[in-house]
């Protein structure tokens, strides 16, 4: 069997063409949903208020620490359970989502929190308020660090939509299973699968480093 | 140098009918060995069943014992040739050995879901069709659908990934949409969260899928044809015409009915 049968990507193009197509669908729902997510959990970790940090801990806490996997089976078989109709490919973006969100708040905090304390102090007995310390202070500077872990999170999430395949999400690894299961070419099937993957993550590998040498200029 | 190139010819003629002379009666005196008699003489039928198939062949792991439709139909047999059903010895066969013990003797017969196909029929012979098999469909009581022609462009139909009968309900239903799991128990899983409205599968593995879930069931009967059938060594019309006349007797005195039921929890069609 070899690595290069292209008659596979002839004969398949248009299931390669649907999974892609969700693939790149959930990709792009799950990264902007986390990032807004990831964010306003980011917020409540290191809000002033006792009540707020709790939630965004047990957050993190409870959701990074489950594998991703029973996260979306919770919301595949668990929302239509509760009288919620969710379709596999909804309810995997969702769990996606939600999973990826809980990595990006701990980076957000954690780059928050590099910036040295002084700052803020400076910031608040120069008269700026909270929000502007966040704002014209801390978010300026904690952006350059927190970049990089985002980045990482991004491509990982991409990567982690191959999870759809295991529910009948659609995308690109669930076609490729039943391709292999229907041609039992295995590696060809996931070779070109591989490329497909490369084919998301290596420009949003790029456009991440753009954005951290942009940032890095700013300064 | 004549005589004696005849000589050694000869002593070669010779040697090479003596081998096909072995040959031959190695493969005669097997192929006469009558199953039936072997039986009898025996006190002891030696059947090839299931050991890892629910409602069919499945051993407790708890106890040891071996249980299912098709064990119930090996303790018959026995009952009929040897007035005894405990005279029984069960073997543990799969799909892949089953055909090559019986060809070597070590068991008598296969009861172990085997479908009757004109490429095994090459290789051995089969008793009457004793469990109608088949690709069916199984919905949440109450469902609107009804059988293979209620299912259309807004049904969803849940099977598994690769398998037989995901090809067979893409040609029987084009316009359903068709969901492929990992497994039979992902696939049931998705259809009881409502993932679904139907899977599909052979109707012996569906039928164990209702008895775990009895607010499910089957419905449209079956659209492909699996006949399971007890495969027998060829060459023993006896033994052959013994198993068809028991499975007439318990089809006629009901018994086959009281089995069916016993472990597919529901009557037969």
């Amino acid at each position: 069997m070899s690595l290069w049968d292209f008659n596979i990507l002839v004969e398949h193009w248009d299931q390669f063409m649907a999974g892609l197509r969700q693939t790149i669908l959930a990709s792009l729902l799950g990264l902007i949903g986390s990032l807004v997510l990831g964010t306003f959990i980011a917020i409540l970790r290191i809000a002033p208020f006792r009540i707020l940090k709790a939630i965004g801990t047990i957050y993190v806490e409870f959701i990074r620490n489950i594998p991703l996997l029973v996260v979306v089976f919770f919301f595949f078989l668990g929302l239509p359970t509760l009288g919620i109709p969710v379709d596999p490919f909804t309810s995997g973006t969702l769990g996606l989502m939600v999973y990826t969100a809980s990595f990006i708040a701990e980076a957000i905090r954690a780059g928050i929190q590099a910036v040295p304390s002084g700052q803020s102090e400076a910031a608040r007995s120069s008269g700026l308020s909270y929000i502007q310390t966040m704002r014209y202070i801390i978010m300026p500077q904690a952006i350059k660090i927190v970049l990089p872990a985002i980045g990482n999170q991004l491509i990982n999430l991409v990567k982690n939509s191959s999870v759809l395949g295991v529910i009948a999400g659609l995308d690109l690894m669930y076609y490729a299973d039943l391709i292999n299961l229907s041609t039992f070419k295995g590696i060809p099937v996931y070779t070109f699968v591989a490329l497909f993957y490369l084919l998301l993550t290596v420009p949003l590998s790029l456009a991440v480093h753009y954005m951290e040498r942009r940032f890095a200029r700013s300064n | 140098m004549k005589k004696k190139l005849m000589k050694s010819f000869r002593w070669s003629a010779a040697f090479l009918a003596l081998i096909v002379l072995l040959v031959a009666s190695g493969c005669g005196g097997s192929g006469n060995t009558d199953t039936l008699e072997a039986i009898k003489k025996r006190g002891k039928l030696v059947a090839g069943v299931k050991y890892d198939t629910k409602l069919f062949g499945l051993q407790d792991p708890a106890t040891g014992n071996v249980e299912g439709f098709d064990i119930d139909i090996a303790k018959a047999l026995a009952k009929k040739i040897l007035g005894d059903e405990t005279k029984v010895e069960l073997k543990e066969v799969t799909s892949k050995t089953r055909i090559d013990m019986l060809k070597n003797g070590d068991i008598d017969i296969i009861i172990a879901t085997m479908t009757i196909t004109e490429e095994r029929k090459q290789q051995v012979d089969f008793s009457d069709v004793y469990f109608e098999a088949g690709q069916s469909l199984l919905v949440k009581k109450g469902s609107p659908i009804t059988g293979l022609e209620s299912l259309n462009k807004d049904t969803k139909v849940l099977t598994v990934k690769g398998s037989t009968s995901a090809q067979n309900i893409r040609e029987k239903a084009p316009d359903a949409v068709i969901l492929e799991f990992e497994n039979y128990q992902d696939a049931f899983t998705a259809l009881k969260a409502g993932q679904g409205d139907a899977l599909t599968t052979d109707n012996s593995i569906l039928l164990g899928m209702q008895q775990q879930d009895p607010s499910f069931e089957l419905v449209g009967g079956n659209f492909t044809d699996e006949p399971y059938g007890m495969a027998i060594k060829k060459g023993n019309p006896e033994f052959v015409k013994t198993v068809n006349e028991l499975l007439k007797e318990l089809k006629d005195s009901g018994e086959y009915n009281k089995l069916y039921e016993q472990w597919m929890g529901v009557k037969p069609e």
